[in-house]
């Protein structure tokens, strides 16, 4: 069933951009009779500007992130919390990617394809940091790009409730693993 | 509150560099990072052009009205103080839409179209309002229903096995953000002040 279900979902993935780029500008153009082209070079100059004006919140925040990772402080912290974490049922070998992943996209995924390395694909501890792969975001990254690009300096509660959807999101692929893998 | 953390960061990090002999790196990965920064942001060039240019059609074609207005019970409920039939239901919806199916290329593009439409009901410019941080909250929770194909890619035959483990986690972490962000919105610290400091 869910081998059936990948394959629809990657199947629609797959034709969902293409269906995009030739359906606005035909419902734009034959039905509503839009200057399409012209539309759209309107619309696209403003990608200049967006792209520029993210610069200086993704230098704060990636700064201060790859500095936090090459000084060694990552694996610090992870040796502190671990021994709590294992308390209530979290592996040692997940809390790694768990701490990594709202910090940045491509140490998780490094961190990830360390798991698949050394455990192996049918390994509970790869099936949960896939999992967590999958249901947090960088989010670090997404709100500098996001509230950076019209100018937000101010985030006020928006990084604290990201960083609680991720918590959230990586102890539910702790506890969903182990209830379905481990019978 | 970023603050805190964003200097914490940095200070932490020249801190234990210094304890684990490490500091060059670290002075390495402040330098090489700024450099990163700039490359991901030029990156994004291209792509947002491309977004932007059909989001343009769709919104001159009205489309982008019609899909907000399909949604309306949803996003009154989510984003109360955005006008029901305004153009940045359409973006949000259609951003959500994009990451739902792992498009991330073309999800920040209407992401950030929509921030810009959501600033233009901002009063306070540098301040983020009540829907930006639930909209952002949503984000950061990845609503993704197709695995991400780095993971797939990596995992093989096994990834069928997490498709049904990812998509709960995943919906536990996107009510964990709806929830802590209505939550977090009344609280007094996060209140939006008229005087900035």
């Amino acid at each position: 069933m869910t081998e059936s279900l990948i394959f629809i979902t990657n199947q629609m993935s797959k034709y969902i951009i293409p269906f995009l780029l030739v359906g606005i500008p035909f419902y734009g153009l034959i039905v509503k009779k839009v200057k399409v082209y012209e539309s759209f070079v309107e619309g696209a100059k403003d990608g200049f500007d967006i792209a520029l004006r993210i610069i200086p919140y993704l230098v704060a925040i990636l700064v201060a992130v790859g500095m936090f990772r090459a000084s060694g402080a990552m694996e610090l912290f992870i040796s502190l919390i671990s021994p709590i974490l294992n308390v209530i049922g979290f592996p040692a070998e997940n809390v790694p990617l768990a701490m990594m992943r709202p910090l940045s996209g491509s140490g998780s995924l490094g961190l990830f394809t360390d798991l698949v390395n050394e455990y192996g694909t049918d390994s509970i501890y790869t099936k949960i940091g896939a999992t967590m792969f999958g249901s947090t975001e960088t989010t670090f990254y997404v709100l500098a790009v996001y509230f950076g690009s019209v100018g937000i300096r101010k985030s006020r509660h928006a990084l604290i409730a990201g960083l609680i959807a991720d918590t959230v999101g990586v102890i539910a692929a702790v506890y969903i693993c182990k209830l379905i893998f481990i019978a | 509150m970023l603050n805190y953390i964003w200097f914490g960061l940095i200070f932490i990090s020249v801190v234990v560099g210094t304890i684990t002999g490490r500091i060059d790196l670290v002075t390495e990965a402040a330098i090489s990072m700024s450099k990163t920064a700039v490359e991901i942001a030029i990156g994004l060039i291209g792509i947002m052009a491309l977004w932007l240019g059909i989001m343009k059609i769709a919104e001159e074609s009205g489309l982008i009205k019609i899909i907000a207005k399909i949604i309306k019970p949803i996003t009154i409920r989510l984003f109360p103080d955005v006008p029901v039939n305004h153009p940045a239901m359409g973006s949000i919806v259609l951003n959500m839409a994009a990451n739902m199916l792992g498009l991330g290329n073309a999800a920040t593009p209407l992401g950030l179209k929509a921030m810009k439409e959501l600033q233009e009901l901002n009063e306070q410019k540098d301040t983020a309002t009540d829907a930006m941080c639930t909209f952002l909250a949503i984000n950061t929770s990845s609503v993704q229903i197709i695995l991400p194909a780095t993971v797939v890619g990596l995992m093989g035959a096994s990834s069928s096995e997490i498709f049904i483990t990812t998509i709960f986690a995943t919906s536990m972490s996107t009510i964990a953000a709806i929830f802590s962000v209505k939550f977090l919105s009344k609280m007094d610290r996060f209140k939006i002040r008229q005087e900035t400091k």
